[in-house]
């Protein structure tokens, strides 16, 4: 086994183990937290995987300042936790049904058909240049500039958005 | 070097487990923290993909993804805020009615 290995299913176990507990626990704000060490763990993959970039990325945006708003949404509404009453019953059994389902499925085309790209042999590695951020920024700004602009309009339109939402009427009071 | 492999098995785990929590949950803002850890388990299999065959374009549509999450999870929020508003409760079962 080597370093990188073991490395992995630590990790990996860490990732795993936040993800459950984010769905296990009852209140809203431990999920969130766990939701952060989950996105942490992530963030050391994209390292391990040779893309230092979106792994800060990950980290300010992911870890920073969305579970920041979503902290900030939970506490401001005072939702931690729902009342337990069951509308209806049947919708746990059925949805861990589904889950099984899709896991099924998954395990199938992972096992039985293999390896996605068995068949293709990646390049040669001669120069590792995949984690320099130079050569992220020249795609980014060359080929592939219209999305980035595109996702400038987005992020805008998402903030006028957002603001319209929460926004009270005139005259209307709570 | 990890086989490429078990990265995708790891993502398709954390992919499964937030569709589970996107269809098990009742609170909506747990059902929306599960869209963005599918999010992010589609993400892992982009990057260890961009890492198997050295392309930076599964980097770069990352890159895309988190922006549009971010945009994403300010309009939800704001829903659920508004919806909060008027419902005084975030329980997806009790929001049963198409007129607030």
């Amino acid at each position: 086994m080597t370093v990188d290995l073991i490395l992995f299913l630590i990790l990996a176990l860490v990732s795993v183990a936040t993800a459950a507990g984010m769905l296990l626990s009852r209140n809203a704000v431990y999920s969130a937290l766990f939701l952060v060490l989950n996105f942490a763990s992530i963030a050391v993959f994209y390292l391990l995987l040779g893309a230092p970039f979106i792994a800060m990325a990950q980290i300010t945006v992911y870890a920073g300042a969305i579970m920041v708003l979503f902290l900030f949404v939970i506490m401001l509404l005072g939702a931690e936790q729902l009342a337990r009453i069951k509308v209806l019953p049947w919708q746990r059994p059925l949805a861990i049904g589904l889950a099984a389902a899709l896991v099924a499925e998954t395990a199938y085309l992972l096992i039985v058909r293999a390896a996605p790209s068995a068949g293709i042999v990646p390049p040669a590695e001669t120069v590792n240049t995949l984690g320099e951020l130079q050569n992220l920024g020249m795609a980014l700004f060359n080929q592939y500039l219209l999305p980035f602009e595109v996702t400038s309009v987005l992020l805008l339109v998402a903030m006028i958005g957002a603001i319209v939402l929460t926004k009270r009427e005139k005259g209307e009071r709570e | 070097m990890v086989p490429e492999i078990y990265y995708i098995t790891l993502s398709a785990i954390l992919f499964t487990m937030g569709a589970l929590g996107v269809l098990a949950r009742r609170n909506a803002l747990i059902i929306f923290m599960s869209v963005e850890l599918m999010l992010n388990a589609a993400n892992l299999a982009f990057v260890s993909f961009a890492n198997t065959f050295q392309q930076l374009d599964g980097q770069i549509i990352v890159f895309f993804v988190i922006a549009v999450a971010a945009a994403e999870v300010a309009v939800g929020l704001a829903l659920i805020v508004a919806i909060f508003r008027s419902k005084h409760s975030i329980d997806v079962d009790q929001m049963s009615n198409l007129k607030g």
